[in-house]
């Protein structure tokens, strides 16, 4: 499926990769709009981590350098901080295009495989819809435990005074793991989410 | 009469038992005294918080929190929905610009949020609990109720990121916003003037998935706050409380320093000073305890 929906852009996109982030982006729109003055990338708390800083990002994309930008770990980096949002002279909202290109990447199951962030994207996102609001512990566990049950046993082990802090100070929950807190009406959050999906695949031309 | 009337999203970790838990206590009591009205949204979800785009798309994440504006006001009319969490509020206020900003985004999410039976009208407005205590009932007002003011404790005030940009609190500005050391001085403490560390980022929710990366962050932050003499951090965020509090323990595993940095929220600091106790306070909350601020809840003082 990851694979057909690549293939599919490829088709359609050929080699303007700028008019396919325009297009199928979150604010996509607006890398055109980059002057390329670097205030992002000397902005960013995860400067020292990441492979291409936004700045270098969004000329990748006009120079269609697809392959190199959807697979890059550097969306994946973004901790949300919006420093690099209110120091752009040119005002890109480029937290969001970060968050865009990541979803898009993991989308066309280009994203680096068994990139942390990338597989917290998705836990969370997995454990707030499954009732409608987020699940700490469950969230913790899960997380913990996706290298299988030995790592996930030595990680929760490696935790333990930090958890055993949150039980002492009132803050943790084990009963959470049996279901837990969520929205009274599951069944309509659900509905609508699928609807917002269905309707911004079909704008945005992944769905036929 | 209740002074002020809200439509209140405590947002997720604020639940019985949650990592904020003791967040929301402080509120509720900083709240009682202030004659602060919060009515929880019925029913209201998850913001999508700042990590779960991977799943969600763009619509998807406008429409959770139009669902929650919808419901404001359905149930709630005529309230400013208010948030504690820095990120609910930021969620929330970045879908209703964008909502109300095209016309064209709004009937689609209206769209979706048919399936729940819902429809968001453009009316409901957002705001921080902390732009309700400066703009709506203002720092006068906020030192009227101090009976125990907080004098010789010094705090660190570490704004973080998400409750100071992109949107921030009107009026201040993003790499040195000075709203929180006013609070702290309001209620009689000692704001630490030139506190360095004041808007850099905790690592945010990727202090779960990149520890080592924010911890580095979270060892600048505690630092700071060291070398500039504080008692304590105070901040209004629950995920920079959080993550400077508890993963303490690893950073000084991780660089043998030896910190033990009590990290608090406003609303815990208010609340004290207001007369409140430790426990209305929250203060057994703390992983690593605020002991100067117990040790003021517990002295006698008039209500």
């Amino acid at each position: 499926m990851p694979t057909a929906l690549n293939e599919q852009a490829l088709a359609r996109y050929r080699n303007d990769f700028l008019r396919e982030v325009e297009e199928r982006v979150d604010e996509g729109g607006w890398v055109k709009m980059c002057m390329q003055c670097g205030v992002c990338a000397g902005s960013c708390p995860f400067g020292p981590h990441w492979e291409h800083s936004p700045q270098k990002i969004f000329m990748m994309i006009r120079a269609g350098k697809r392959e190199e930008v959807l697979a890059s770990d550097s969306m994946w980096m973004c901790t949300s901080c919006y420093n690099c949002v209110v120091r752009c002279p040119r005002k890109l909202p480029i937290t969001t295009i970060m968050h865009g290109l990541a979803t898009y990447a993991h989308r066309l199951g280009l994203a680096p495989k068994r990139q942390p962030t990338r597989d917290f994207s998705v836990i969370f996102w997995e454990n707030f819809t499954r009732n409608g609001r987020a699940n700490e512990i469950r969230l913790m566990l899960r997380l913990w435990f996706r290298d299988g049950f030995g790592a996930g046993i030595r990680k929760a082990l490696a935790m333990k005074e930090v958890g055993l802090g949150m039980l002492r100070a009132k803050r943790m929950s084990p009963f959470e793991i049996f279901g837990g807190h969520g929205v009274k009406d599951v069944k309509g959050f659900q509905a609508m989410i699928r609807k917002a999906q269905e309707i911004e695949d079909r704008k945005r031309g992944f769905s036929k | 009469m209740a002074n002020k009337d809200y439509a209140f999203y405590p947002g997720c970790t604020s639940h019985y038992r949650g990592s904020a838990s003791n967040y929301l206590v402080s509120v509720e009591s900083m709240c009682r005294t202030l004659d602060v009205k919060l009515t929880q949204i019925p029913d209201w979800n998850c913001c999508g918080a700042s990590v779960s785009y991977a799943g969600s798309g763009e619509l998807a994440r406008h429409v959770i929190n139009a669902r929650n504006f919808a419901l404001a006001e359905q149930h709630l009319p005529g309230r400013d929905v208010v948030a504690t969490c820095a990120a609910c509020w930021l969620n929330a206020r970045e879908s209703k610009e964008q909502l109300d900003a095209s016309a064209g985004l709004l009937a689609d999410t209206n769209e979706a949020l048919k399936e729940a039976g819902l429809r968001y009208q453009g009316i409901a407005s957002v705001r921080h609990m902390v732009e309700v205590l400066i703009e709506d009932l203002g720092y006068e007002e906020l030192g009227r109720h101090v009976v125990k003011p907080l004098e010789g404790v010094k705090f660190a005030g570490y704004v973080g990121c998400q409750t100071n940009r992109p949107f921030g609190i009107a009026g201040e500005s993003f790499e040195n916003p000075v709203y929180l050391d006013k609070l702290v001085e309001t209620v009689g403490g000692q704001a630490v003037a030139d506190y360095d560390q004041k808007v850099t980022c905790c690592g945010g929710a990727l202090a779960v998935s990149e520890p080592e990366k924010s911890q580095a962050q979270i060892k600048d932050i505690v630092e700071s706050a060291y070398d500039h003499g504080a008692d304590m951090i105070v901040t209004p965020c629950p995920l920079c409380q959080a993550n400077v509090e508890i993963y303490q323990a690893d950073v000084n595993q991780r660089y043998g320093t030896k910190f033990n940095m009590p990290v608090t929220y406003y609303s815990q600091l208010m609340t004290v000073a207001y007369g409140g106790s430790a426990e209305e306070a929250a203060l057994d909350g703390q992983i690593i305890r605020a002991t100067r601020l117990e040790e003021i809840a517990a002295t006698p003082g008039k209500r």
